[in-house]
């Protein structure tokens, strides 16, 4: 912070993304005066039009990195930026949009544009640390605006705020939930997916679909031998791990295992 | 003096669950819920899972049709008394700023009376070896302490065993012999046996004025019991199980069992013992107020390890030799238990399907037996 009473400077910025992960900050509506009160938001295009320049205490980086223009700017919001906080699957991992890395991205633009001249864009799609050096990820698709809250309320108590790096199934064992993939014989990612959701699509009878990404010690390979046991076809088990975090490293080395490119 | 039996019908059943709630218990039963058969407040004791049994094997457990109509035909299921007795979130300690200074005070563990209608031995000896842990050792728990004196437990013996059950060499089961108010053997779902256990578990029971058992009740309980004990596929045998893992600290095995393990910490939250927690410190946004939650944690997360600087241990192997270490042997050493009571909880529900006997016997059947001889002599 830039003097000890001062707030802390917020800024919000994005690149390619659906703005989901922004929404949750004006999603948190309970402790939406509090934090407006506790923070200064000073680059928020989104949620004001207020755009004060640089530099931020804070920079919450929503999106993937996906043209030379993004690249840029996300050098020079570093530059500007005090503690930088990628924000979401697409930010932390390069989002669904990273499926195109396994593709040639010219022969999507030559199909879907009329003037593909006009498109300039990168052959792959990457997450915010491969460009710049990041000091917090807050993983999801979308993110858990209470792991937003957390995390803004620990930077004014300068704390650390706590981000659990274990698995999905420790959230829904503390809440009683029965583990689908045990009674029922579900496909669930869970077990290999990082804690924050709180277990949501377990707790709605839902196997895990991994919008955490990848937990610490993931082990993807594991896993998929599991649902290979429990009769799920070789192309839906590449296709459970090729969603929102398909470019995190344990997810897109067991997807490219199961399904030799 | 010899204890009484009583025999209840359906009805004295039911008589029996309505004294416990005029006594100002909350009775918890096994229900059914969400695919499974867990513990929850009973309304009534149909809210019991009559006609329904489970069948369960490493990663599989399956709800099934009963057709003798059972109240209590039917094993352990996800969860235990430990999340009522130990809760998985508990908060315990606020502070708030007050002008200029700031007060701290440890939230009070409120009293509830509990009746657990329907434990089974494992289960019981469960909350003895918790009881070890959170009442006996140098520290005691205040929420569990609070918990576990307003607890009433209503066992019911098992007279046949689930393919996921070693109770019989754990020495726990399958006859519960300690720990219950109140035991009851289901010899059909009309007709049960009712044994006190407890003095408060005799006064309950002599409030039913029901009519005494035959004797030949309490034998033909013990040889069902026997029987249901002999059936059993799975052991782990606790008195070499130590020394077997002392000197297996590199076997291979532990390499073979980290590729399937997903450490995800299923076993160590389904697990009826496993009692370590964590805790973390939540400040609100106007730096006003905060508190200390607990949280059940796992040994299987990195974190689990860390101190200044690192986690130690890193590798999901380490931690799956870690948790059978601690559970199979320095368990023994640190609190003279031990911190199995194989009710086969953590077979069922371990996603990959890791089996705990499977493994100890793996690392037992490549132990040299004159090996093991030479470490016991030297260990007397």
């Amino acid at each position: 912070m830039s003097s000890k009473n001062a707030k802390p400077r917020v800024a919000v910025f994005k690149f390619a993304s659906c703005d989901g992960c922004q929404l949750s900050l004006i999603d948190a509506e309970d402790q939406l005066l509090a934090i407006s009160g506790a923070i200064d938001i000073a680059y928020f295009p989104e949620a004001s039009r207020r755009m004060a320049k640089g530099p931020y205490d804070i920079a919450l980086i929503e999106g993937s990195i996906t043209t030379h223009h993004d690249a840029d700017v996300i050098q020079q919001v570093r530059r500007q930026s005090k503690t930088l906080i990628s924000i979401g699957a697409c930010a932390t991992a390069g989002g669904i949009q990273a499926l195109r890395n396994w593709k040639d991205v010219s022969e999507y633009v030559r199909l879907v544009y009329a003037k593909p001249d006009f498109i300039s864009t990168l052959k792959m799609s990457t997450p915010i640390a491969e460009h710049v050096p990041v000091d917090m990820e807050l993983r999801g698709c979308p993110i858990n605006k209470e792991q937003l809250v957390e995390v803004i309320s620990a930077t004014l108590a300068g704390r650390k705020p706590n981000l659990p790096t274990y698995s999905v199934c420790i959230e829904c064992k503390r809440r009683s939930n029965v583990c689908l993939m045990v009674a029922c014989g579900t496909a669930c990612l869970g077990p290999v997916t990082q804690a924050g959701c709180g277990g949501l699509c377990p707790s709605m009878g839902r196997g895990c679909y991994g919008c955490f990404g990848p937990m610490e010690s993931s082990n993807a390979p594991g896993l998929a031998e599991r649902f290979r046991i429990l009769g799920v076809p070789q192309a839906d088990i590449e296709r459970s791990f090729r969603t929102f975090n398909a470019w995190a490293w344990q997810f897109r080395k067991v997807s490219e295992e199961v399904h030799p490119q | 003096m010899r204890k009484k039996l009583y025999r209840l019908d359906r009805a004295g059943l039911s008589s029996l669950f309505d004294v416990l709630k005029q006594e100002g218990y909350l009775v918890y039963g096994p229900t059914l819920c969400d695919h499974a058969i867990q513990w929850l407040p009973l309304s009534s004791l149909d809210d019991l899972p009559a006609g329904w049994t489970t069948s369960t094997a490493p990663a599989t457990y399956r709800l099934l049709r009963d057709s003798a109509g059972s109240l209590f035909h039917y094993w352990t299921g996800p969860d235990s008394l430990k999340k009522v007795l130990h809760p998985a979130r508990a908060c315990i300690t606020h502070a708030e700023r007050d002008n200029g200074s700031f007060r701290i005070w440890n939230e009070t563990p409120q009293p509830v009376k509990r009746a657990f209608f329907g434990t089974r031995a494992c289960d019981l000896a469960a909350v003895t070896a918790l009881d070890r842990v959170l009442l006996q050792d140098r520290f005691e728990d205040d929420i569990y302490k609070a918990n576990r004196a307003a607890a009433f437990f209503v066992a019911v013996h098992c007279t046949s065993s689930a393919p996921t059950c070693f109770c019989a060499s754990t020495g726990t089961g399958p006859q519960a012999r300690s720990c219950f108010d109140i035991a009851l053997h289901e010899r059909s779902p009309q007709e049960y046996l009712a044994e006190p256990g407890s003095a408060s578990g005799s006064a309950a029971l002599e409030k039913l004025a029901a009519p005494l058992a035959p004797p030949e009740w309490a034998k033909e309980l013990a040889e069902s019991c026997t029987h249901a004990a002999a059936a059993q596929q799975r052991r782990i045998d606790l008195n070499t199980a130590p020394v077997v893992i002392s000197l297996n600290f590199d076997h291979p095995r532990w390499d073979h069992v980290a590729k399937r393990c997903l450490s995800c910490g299923n076993c160590t939250s389904v697990c009826p013992t496993c009692f370590c927690v964590n805790f973390e410190d939540h400040t609100s946004l106007d730096l006003q107020q905060a508190e200390r939650l607990r949280l059940w944690d796992s040994c299987f997360s990195q974190n689990f390890t860390y101190i200044h600087g690192g986690s130690i241990r890193l590798s999901p192997k380490s931690r799956y030799r870690h948790w059978l270490s601690h559970k199979l042997a320095r368990w023994q050493e640190q609190f003279g238990t031990s911190g199995c009571v194989g009710c086969g909880r953590c077979i069922a529900w371990c996603p990959a399907g890791i089996d705990i006997t499977e493994e100890i016997a793996a690392l037992q059947t490549t132990t040299h037996a004159a090996a093991m001889t030479g470490v016991s002599n030297h260990g007397n």
